[in-house]
């Protein structure tokens, strides 16, 4: 069945009865409600913290079949899931679901627990490496396939119950006996914990687990009221894999040039002015576009709102010299950034909810503008950020689809070429955000913006920019490089490896087995 | 029809570039091709580098191609280079 989005959906998979397909950012109407978790009631003199991670397994009644999560804010320094899972697989407990906010190369161990059994279903934002290629590669080695949510539609789905969540384990830098924990503290200190604030809240059982159990912790961004046990162990995470130093802006030519047209583009569409909002991904150009940012805000002497994070030195910088007022932080990307949430009011923490949950208040929606990357993008400016160039899983849907659907302006930065390959295709490999939320896709040559923007089109008629329309930079591209073959991928519906939800939890996409 | 008279080799192994060897076989033109891109570039790139070589006037060519995603104006650099070196 072909969706708004243009993708065929094999809607007679056994994983998509009852779902529907995409039809729209905010086309789909919900009377959901939020879901509830069974109360549990605490007696004086009880004691929350257990003497291990198999005592906390026992008491939250882990058992075959269920579904438990994890979050990604130690990225790839997490030790927690391989502590955990390494117990669970001791007790022969099996036929699980881990719902992880997101995995990291650390987690392939994963894959021995999915070949024997322990595992048998993964719901994620990311997928990378040894495991996104085994899962790429292997149909029919999980249940069912992989689920790829985005960070908003994650929390959507944990919030109202689509995705439940038997038991929580949760790493946290910094708790007390009762629960209350951070993630500002401690040896594994990561900042905001914005996607444990979420499980913790809906799980059926919280399990906290720390490394430095203190009397008191405030401020918590997990409360007690939502925490049923808590383990002590050595260590939760490599403070080296869990937060860079302070991550560099780009010197590679190919980003900064990108950057700067991205940058040229936003001060002559006026969106750099007081008050104005807007977020960063990680990568390279992205944060060089901050800079610039930066020195049109100077140079106007007015004053932007907020900056969304994934936070960064580059961020808190901008804070800190008074350019803009708040940064919201769901994740933290570096040292600095940590420190900031630590000591800066106007850095303020919030829940992957708050952050991009569609069926909320969320910040995303009063985003002006988000800059975002792509490992290739479309004519029709769909953008894939998921599947590499051979439709191996190697990257994240995060919130790119969330940002992308509610700010104003949403630009792609994205180079023309990269090794030899052309980053504008007829379609996608896989779609992650559609085309309808894109309104222009900055390359090193030139820039298109998506036709459905008459008004930005009109406003850029006389500019001096490199502006082409996206059939134009693909042809720049072909030119020089040739066209490529398309990437085979297998049409049986056995070798559909992951669905792709939107974040509205309809299915935007399927990836299927690429034929080798 | 020029021939070479030992192998030779001409690139590098590096992004963008491409290692070709060649050596002389008794007739006809083989091509060997190992690339980052093979699924996307592996037919146009054999062709591509057969065509080279004929264009070059040579035959009785083995072309052992280890091709990290080289444009094909380097392709055909480095091609050449290697001919004219296996052929004094």
């Amino acid at each position: 069945m072909l969706n708004k989005a243009g993708r065929d959906i094999p809607m007679n998979l056994p994983c998509l009865e009852g779902r529907e397909v995409y039809q729209g950012e905010f086309a789909l109407a919900t009377n959901a409600r939020r879901a509830g978790r069974p109360v549990r009631a605490t007696r004086p003199g009880e004691n929350k913290v257990v003497a291990s991670i198999d005592e906390a397994i026992e008491k939250a009644g882990l058992k075959d079949g269920m579904s438990i999560s994890f979050h990604h804010h130690f990225r790839n320094g997490d030790y927690v899931m391989k502590l955990v899972m390494e117990r669970i697989h001791e007790k022969g407990i099996k036929d699980l679901t881990i719902l992880s906010s997101s995995l990291a190369p650390c987690h392939e161990f994963l894959i021995d627990y999915i070949k024997d059994g322990t595992v048998t279903a993964i719901e994620t934002s990311g997928l990378r490496d040894a495991l996104g290629k085994f899962l790429s590669t292997n149909p029919g080695v999980l249940k069912r396939p992989v689920v790829i949510r985005s960070h908003g539609g994650r929390a959507r789905a944990v919030s109202c119950g689509e995705a439940h969540i038997d038991v929580a384990f949760l790493g946290v830098p910094t708790c007390d006996p009762r629960g209350n924990a951070t993630g500002m503290m401690g040896k594994a200190a990561c900042g905001a914990l914005g996607y444990a604030m979420v499980d913790a809240h809906f799980a059926d059982k919280t399990v906290l687990i720390t490394d430095n159990l203190v009397d008191y912790v405030y401020p918590y961004s997990i409360p007690q009221t939502d925490v049923d046990y808590v383990v002590e162990v050595e260590a939760i995470g490599d403070p080296a894999g869990i937060a860079s130093g302070a991550i560099g802006i780009t010197k590679n030519p190919v980003q900064l040039k990108i950057a700067e047209l991205a940058a040229e583009f936003l001060d002559q569409a006026d969106i750099i002015k007081e008050g104005f909002s807007f977020q960063l991904g990680a990568g390279g150009a992205p944060l060089a576009v901050a800079k610039f940012i930066g020195q049109k805000l100077k140079e106007k002497e007015v004053v932007g709102g907020f900056g969304v994070g994934g936070a960064t030195g580059v961020l808190v910088g901008m804070l800190e010299d008074g350019l803009i007022k708040a940064i919201y932080d769901t994740q933290t990307f570096d040292t600095t950034a940590a420190a900031s949430l630590h000591d800066n009011p106007n850095h303020i923490e919030m829940s992957a909810s708050m952050y991009a949950d569609p069926w909320t208040d969320c910040m995303t929606n009063y985003l002006d503008v988000v800059f975002l990357g792509a490992t290739e993008v479309d004519v029709n400016f769909n953008v894939n950020c998921m599947t590499d160039s051979n439709g191996i899983l190697m990257g994240a849907s995060g919130g790119h689809s969330d940002t992308a659907a509610g700010a104003k302006v949403t630009v792609i930065t994205c180079p023309l070429i990269r090794g030899r390959l052309p980053m504008i295709r007829e379609n996608v490999q896989t779609v992650i955000t559609p085309g309808t939320s894109v309104d222009v896709i900055v390359t090193e040559r030139g820039l298109a913006i998506n036709p459905n923007r008459q008004d930005l089109i009109e406003k850029f008629k006389d500019s001096n920019l490199p502006i082409y329309t996206i059939e134009e930079l693909q042809k720049m591209a072909y030119d020089r490089v040739g066209k490529p073959q398309d990437v085979e991928v297998s049409d049986k519906d056995e070798d559909v490896v992951a669905i792709v939800e939107y974040r509205d939890g309809s299915i935007i996409d399927v990836v299927r087995k690429p034929l080798l | 029809m020029k021939h070479l008279v030992k192998a030779a080799t001409a690139g590098f192994d590096e992004k963008n570039d491409v290692l070709v060897t060649v050596e002389p076989i008794a007739a006809g033109i083989e091509v060997e091709l190992t690339s980052k891109v093979m699924r996307q570039y592996g037919e146009h790139i054999k062709e591509f580098i057969t065509a080279t070589v004929k264009e070059a006037g040579f035959d009785g060519v083995k072309v052992i191609a280890a091709d990290k995603a080289a444009w094909d104006y380097t392709i055909k650099a480095r091609v050449l280079g290697a001919l004219e070196r296996g052929s004094k």
